[in-house]
């Protein structure tokens, strides 16, 4: 592979760990997080990532209230 | 494909908070979309990156974040309402090399306790304070904080925030700015992506100088309170950046970290040896081996009252006892009591003497010699003389003799009229304290310590009375005049 292969992200929001406030949905610039329907084991619809189209920026993770509801993975193809 | 965490949960937060009860470890305490857990998320990131946490020491307060020791994986204390600044204040000058982080909200900094952060900031005591203002009290249900917005309903604002009846919101920044001693002063707001980097570019740079011993930093970060404010999270965003800021205007107030030293205060000692040397130390002047005081009486604890009117040198002739027994190398303690009046009043003190330590200055019983220069006195005190005290007294204005209990010893001499004679009533006390003198040396002192006594007494007057030179000649003269009449009197 070349070296000037994009940089790909992922963002993970830990559904057990999220209280559903939604700060998460306006920081992030790509509109890629969403408050789904369904009820995690505190009893609040929980963040969840569209799947694609992150890109690292940490809105999301420096705006969430929780430790670790929010993970952002760099992904860099194996060499 | 390979995967690393870009942003995660910080190191500085425990992996798994065992601390807090219940089943929920993974998250902290906090109502969805409170401003704490982004503030603890930006202070535990820094810990972790700059690689502190073994020598942080994380204040908790009173308020929301009262258990914030569940959460961070450094030293905790948590402190009463208010008294972030004085235990802040004593870890940082008990341990210099420590770093200091004070976490306070708005009803714990600007009402209980202004005055003790105030006096830190300006003292320009080496820690870093995150102050949390969301313009209203959370965790006891939504009361009027210092910080509420001028017409803000709260609990106890029913119809809104008047300045004629509750005063404006409390403007820290701007205030603590105007200190000579605070380093750097930033007001910030946890609210946009953008203003949260701010708040967390000013969070690292208040750890830096705590680091680098520069002195007092402070970051007034305004937070929101969704469940008080009664707003969506989004919605409180907006009111913060709209409404507060307009009041209390976001950016940096101060900041003279280029200009300043490292502040270095007197490094302190936790060594015995030390700490004894500091508490008993060398006597100034005075004989600097231990004297040998072989008397029986100095074998024991020596407790001494003495009593009479404000003004007839009842403290002074304690001072002075005090002061005699310093300069023959042993401890002392001298514990004065009195009513507001400085003449007329009662008044009486204490004065122990010991060749070991001294446990307690209060004298309230077993006294072994009490001196009384009025009738009151003698009434309220002779109850504490000890078995086989010595009760000495003014006959001048005592007429009856006291009775005292078989193998106690009640020795008069009419000091008042001595010293009138003299030509000062003033030198009552010291009339007094020769006839102390004359009584020791008749039953108590060996004739090595005897020898010693106007000697030192001269001493501790001239100590008492130190720059004024006639009074001291005159008390000496006093005193020997005393000592001659109650010699002759036994």
């Amino acid at each position: 592979m070349s070296q000037t292969v994009k940089k790909t992200f992922r963002c993970h929001p830990e559904p057990d760990e999220c209280k559903g406030c939604g700060r998460c949905v306006s920081a992030c610039p790509k509109k890629l997080l969403k408050l789904g329907s369904a009820l995690n084991i505190m009893g609040v619809p929980y963040a969840e990532y569209s799947g694609e189209g992150c890109v690292g920026c940490g809105a999301c993770f420096y705006t969430c209230p929780e430790p670790g509801a929010i993970t952002i993975y760099e992904i860099t193809p194996e060499a | 494909m390979a995967e690393v965490v870009k942003f995660g949960r910080p190191k500085g937060f425990f992996e798994t908070f065992e601390r807090r009860p219940g089943s929920i470890k993974k998250n902290m305490s906090y109502c969805p979309g409170c401003g704490h857990g982004v503030l603890h998320k930006l202070i535990a990131e820094a810990m972790a990156d700059f690689g502190i946490q073994d020598k942080t020491t994380f204040i908790s307060p009173v308020g929301c974040s009262v258990f914030a020791y569940y959460y961070f994986d450094c030293f905790g204390l948590q402190v009463p309402h208010g008294r972030s600044a004085a235990a802040a204040t004593g870890l940082t000058r008990a341990n210099p090399d420590s770093i200091v982080i004070g976490y306070q909200g708005d009803g714990d900094l600007a009402a209980i306790g202004f005055n003790a952060f105030m006096q830190a900031a300006n003292r320009g005591e080496n820690y870093c304070v995150f102050f949390v203002n969301n313009a209203i009290y959370g965790m006891t249900g939504g009361q009027m904080a210092p910080t509420s917005l001028l017409g803000q309903k709260t609990a106890t604002s029913p119809y809104g925030r008047n300045a004629l009846t509750e005063g404006y919101p409390l403007k820290i920044s701007e205030m603590v700015s105007q200190l000579e001693s605070p380093v750097y002063v930033e007001r910030v707001a946890l609210t946009t992506p953008a203003n949260i980097m701010k708040a967390r570019k000013a969070v690292r740079k208040a750890i830096q100088i705590n680091m680098e011993k520069k002195g007092f930093a402070f970051v007034e970060v305004l937070s929101g309170c969704p469940v008080n404010l009664k707003m969506k999270p989004a919605d409180m965003d907006k009111f913060i950046d709209e409404n507060m800021t307009k009041y209390f205007p976001l950016g940096v107030y101060k900041d003279v970290t280029a200009e300043r030293e490292p502040v270095v205060r007197p490094v302190p000692t936790f060594e015995k040896a030390d700490v004894e040397k500091a508490l008993y130390r060398e006597l100034p002047g005075g004989d600097q081996e231990h004297e040998s005081c072989d008397s029986e009486i100095f074998n024991r604890e020596l407790r001494i009252k003495i009593g009479g009117f404000g003004g007839q040198g009842v403290l002074s002739l304690g001072l002075i006892m005090a002061a005699m027994g310093k300069y023959r190398n042993l401890n002392v303690s001298w514990l004065p009591s009195y009513g507001p009046e400085m003449r007329g009043g009662t008044a009486n003190c204490a004065v122990i003497v010991n060749k070991g330590p001294i446990g307690s200055p209060i004298v309230d019983s077993n006294c072994d010699l009490l001196v009384v220069l009025n009738r009151p006195s003698l009434d309220k005190y002779l109850p504490e003389l000890g078995e086989n005290g010595v009760l000495m007294y003014d006959s001048s204005t005592i007429k009856e003799v006291p009775a005292v209990k078989p193998g106690q010893k009640a020795i008069a001499l009419n000091t008042g009229d001595i010293a009138e004679e003299f030509g000062n009533l003033k030198c009552a006390n010291a009339v007094m304290l020769g006839a102390i003198g004359a009584m020791l040396t008749k039953h108590y002192l060996t004739p090595a310590d005897a020898a010693k006594f106007q000697e030192t007494a001269e001493a501790a007057i001239a100590e008492c009375f130190a720059g004024k030179d006639k009074i001291v000649k005159m008390n000496i003269e006093a005193c020997k005049l005393g000592f001659d009449k109650m010699q002759a009197a036994l």
